[in-house]
């Protein structure tokens, strides 16, 4: 069991924002923290894994005590046994693939296990590659063998298949869940893909400006809606016309441009570049089968 | 010609920039990684020879390293290390002088390494020493060659504080440059051209190989 309780002033973007959290996990639960860019998921994980310093707080994880500002007591990074995929893939680039993988192992090494994260991420090949030279869907790949290779108790991933490609996404979505339920490891995620949320998790935990706003399984956030016949969209105004008869904005909505005609009253709320929620309400709904592109 | 001074230089050359790797290293990790106040009156401390007069440098060293002061007596009587007119002296001086060609490379090196590395590292259960000798320092190996470099060439190069507390005793003190203007002193202008020319061709030298390593020419060479 896992419980976190902090607070941390953070300095974000958009101002100053402070990360409230109290929050219990099981062990060999499979978590999701879920939410807007800035609203607090990875200094969370910062805090969990001892990189960032709570101003207040306690975590306790499998009844060994991790942090407890009151007593200042902070068990250093290097005691918690945490994998980690950092967003920005953190390899180490003087060391090729499988020295990057064995340097994570560190003693224990298991040559089997090396081979095995090879195959499954599709390294089989770039052993002796440096990070410099691999894509960044190999780079990730690379990342996330090194993180397992380490077989830590906690598994924090930031954003972990954000690189890849669909087909070995959910290849290795499978692997990661076979590997966390094996080894009965407790992960944490950061993920805004809504598929591969539902799929992985067991829990999502939604943040917003540092607080967490809902949480519950996958079902309970993503399919409780019995009659979801409204719909809302974010886009940008791109351009604002004016006819003789109306006023026209021109929005970009997810790769396509809607025009919308506005009443000259409401035209005085809006300016190019401004971030609009576009929400639909819909009495007719029917859906269709795509033909791919073979 | 004597080449006496010549080896002194280089002598005096390779054991201040030993030094200088050994203690810069630690100071330069401290200076990437410290969020303490007094760390902007360090890195002024450090730089301080790059704008002062050598002779500034070379009269206080004077002072300090003369028997009739603490440091130079204790270090004379104690230890039995005369600080004044001594090679000893000329390499504790030389290390002082030379400090911030070495700290500044390797400084800069570890400040624009991602912190990220480091707490990789850090997560994998390595130690800071660990993660300084296998992560951190093989990464910003041409910082490191140009503070090596840049610390030998401005040690052979030194004259000001060579002279302050050195003074010209062959064999001892009497380095390169020095000997260049004892020669021209005494009119032997042979012998002061040959020794520029022994220097300004190896400093050529020493240069021309950080710009072409560190500019990537070589690298066919090395695998």
């Amino acid at each position: 069991m896992m419980h976190i309780k902090i607070h941390k002033k953070l300095n974000a973007p958009q101002g100053q924002m402070y990360l409230d959290l109290d929050l219990q996990i099981q062990t060999g639960e499979f978590i999701t923290f879920y939410g807007p860019s800035g609203a607090g998921k990875t200094s969370t994980l910062s805090i969990i894994s001892g990189l960032m310093l709570a101003d207040k707080g306690r975590i306790i994880f499998n009844n060994t005590l991790w942090l407890d500002t009151v007593n200042n007591i902070s068990v250093i990074p290097q005691k918690r046994n945490i994998g980690y995929v950092f967003q920005d893939y953190a390899l180490f680039p003087n060391m090729n693939v499988i020295q990057n993988l064995k340097y994570a192992q560190g003693k224990n090494q298991d040559n089997y296990l090396i081979d095995e994260l090879l195959e499954v991420m599709a390294l089989k090949g770039l052993e002796k590659s440096k990070p410099s030279t691999l894509s960044g869907g190999q780079q990730q790949r690379v990342a996330l063998a090194r993180a397992l290779a380490q077989q830590p108790r906690l598994l924090l991933l930031d954003e972990p298949l954000s690189a890849l490609d669909q087909k070995i996404r959910n290849q290795i979505q499978d692997y990661i869940l076979a590997f966390h339920k094996k080894r009965k490891l407790t992960t944490i995620m950061v993920s805004h893909d809504i598929p591969e949320i539902i799929q992985l998790s067991d829990r999502i935990i939604e943040f917003n400006h540092g607080k967490i706003i809902r949480q519950g399984t996958p079902a309970e956030l993503f399919f409780q809606e019995q009659n979801n016949h409204s719909f809302s969209l974010y886009g940008t105004i791109l351009h604002i016309r004016k006819t003789s008869e109306s006023t026209i904005l021109d929005i970009h909505f997810q790769g396509q441009i809607i025009h919308l005609n506005i009443t000259d009253s409401a035209m005085n709320s809006f300016h190019k570049g401004q971030r609009v929620e576009l929400v639909l309400d819909a009495s007719n709904i029917s859906i269709k089968t795509i033909i791919p592109d073979s | 010609m004597n080449w006496e001074p010549l080896i002194l230089t280089f002598q005096l050359a390779s054991i201040t920039t030993l030094i200088l790797v050994l203690v810069s290293i630690p100071l330069a990790y401290w200076l990437s990684q410290t969020q303490s106040r007094l760390k902007p009156i360090f890195e002024t401390l450090i730089s301080m020879p790059l704008v002062l007069p050598p002779t500034v440098l070379g009269f206080y060293f004077l002072l300090a390293f003369s028997p009739n002061h603490s440091f130079g007596k204790w270090m004379d009587e104690t230890l039995g290390i005369p600080l004044v007119f001594s090679f000893t002296g000329l390499v504790i001086a030389s290390v002082i002088y030379s400090l911030p060609f070495m700290v500044h490379p390797i400084q800069s090196g570890l400040t624009h390494i991602p912190d990220s590395l480091r707490q990789a590292s850090f997560l994998m259960g390595k130690s800071k020493w660990e993660t300084l000798m296998k992560v951190l320092l093989p990464n910003i190996r041409p910082s490191i060659l140009t503070g090596i470099v840049l610390s030998f060439a401005h040690t052979i190069g030194e004259f000001g504080v060579v002279l302050m507390i050195g003074g010209n005793i062959p064999g001892k003190t009497k380095v390169a440059s020095i000997a260049i203007y004892d020669e021209v002193e005494s009119l032997n202008y042979a012998d002061a051209h040959l020794y520029s020319a022994i220097l300004f061709i190896l400093s050529f030298a020493i240069l021309l190989s950080v710009y072409l390593t560190n500019g990537g020419y070589l690298k066919g060479f090395w695998k």
